[in-house]
């Protein structure tokens, strides 16, 4: 029997695309505008090629926070995806505690990005905060508004309480998909912990965790709002990343040309990695 | 339209994109593609390749104009030799 070809089915798509162009497309094609003008108001905007473009990829500034960004998003994955397996590892897995571990797990999640910086803005501080004052107690010097280490580990740490909870949330429905029969012939086979996780459930969970990996690392090549509630960028540049480096540049110095077409840089930045993140997924799904 | 402050440079080169995947769609439904391994290290489609070759070119064009002072003409017309090279052998 010959396989029905129906693209009338596209059709469908056609609102989806409508929302996507007015919502999207249409402002990035603006940004791409701007990106080669040095433009002022509407009617004094003057064409100057690939100028902004040369500027912003030479400047030491957006260097700085690019490197910066990298080690942050490297921070990032490597201590939550680890610690989000471990805690989705040890989750109960039947009775009443199940219940109540996944909710303590999504509160985090439910906290809008600007909550989490006060509060750990708060809870950070050496004069009344319980973080920065029981360590200064402790005899630890930590300030994290001058100390660049002390900034870095606290921007760290919070991203790690706000978002490891998705990470472990999705391992553990990764881990929950796992037919029993798996773990029936590991008992068979006398299998280790060890083997068993490395053998049955890692194996199981990579799509997830491609997923998770993706989802982290996108959010947080992207943050903004937590480390500017909480350090400001500081101190120094400390804690600048690019979304505030851009921020500066579009919205503080109104350097809109510039400010365009680093947009654009940063946009076909996190196109590739994920695009190579699609690739990875689809790829491991074909050979399935 | 006078908001997106639009200049002859970049409706041209959105035209050519808009033209390019409007030809694309019209090649896949004349004669619908495969997947197939070329010099890529995946298997990909019409479509992938294109997105690889425009990626690939944009990649070039920072390369150029951030690394080096040649002019961005120059970016253009490897870009070119890139997207030819990945529809034809990627």
């Amino acid at each position: 029997m010959s396989k029905v070809h129906n693209n009338k089915a596209w059709w469908l798509v056609l609102p989806v695309f409508l929302l996507v162009a007015f919502s999207a497309i249409v402002p990035m094609m603006t940004v791409v505008n701007y990106s080669v003008q040095d433009i002022f108001d509407q009617s004094s905007r003057y064409f100057v090629g690939v100028d902004w473009y040369r500027q912003v990829l030479q400047d030491p500034r957006l260097h700085d926070s690019l490197l910066r960004q990298f080690i942050y998003s490297a921070c990032v994955l490597l201590i939550e995806i680890p610690l989000g397996i471990a805690i989705a590892l040890t989750m109960p897995t039947k009775g009443r505690w199940t219940s109540l571990c996944l909710i303590v797990m999504a509160i985090p999640l439910l906290i809008p990005w600007n909550v989490v910086g006060t509060i750990w803005q708060i809870f950070g501080r050496a004069d009344i905060g319980l973080l920065g004052w029981s360590l200064n107690q402790l005899g630890v010097s930590y300030n994290y508004a001058s100390n660049t280490r002390d900034a870095w580990v606290t921007v760290l740490v919070m991203d790690v309480w706000h978002w490891t909870s998705l990470v472990a949330l999705l391992c553990y429905s990764g881990l929950r998909a796992i037919p029993d029969v798996y773990y029936q012939a590991a008992r068979i086979d006398r299998a280790s912990a060890w083997a068993v996780f490395r053998h049955i459930q890692l194996p199981k969970l990579k799509s997830v965790l491609l997923i998770a990996v993706m989802l982290r690392f996108m959010d947080s090549f992207m943050i903004y709002t937590e480390p500017f509630v909480l350090t400001g960028g500081g101190p120094g540049n400390a804690t600048t990343f690019l979304s505030q480096t851009l921020t500066q540049m579009a919205v503080g110095q109104f350097d809109l040309g510039p400010a365009a077409a680093f947009s654009l840089v940063y946009f076909l930045i996190i196109l590739l990695v994920s695009w190579l993140f699609y690739t990875a997924m689809t790829h491991d799904d074909k050979t399935r | 339209m006078d908001w997106m402050a639009w200049t002859l440079p970049t409706a041209l080169f959105f035209a050519a994109i808009a033209l390019l995947l409007a030809g694309m769609t019209m090649w896949e439904l004349h004669s619908p593609g495969a997947e197939r391994k070329g010099f890529l290290p995946i298997d990909t489609t019409r479509g992938d390749r294109l997105f690889i070759g425009l990626l690939g070119s944009a990649y070039l064009h920072l390369l150029v104009v951030g690394v080096t002072d040649w002019s961005v003409w120059i970016a253009s017309l490897l870009s070119l030799l890139w997207l030819f090279a990945v529809m034809r052998w990627g």
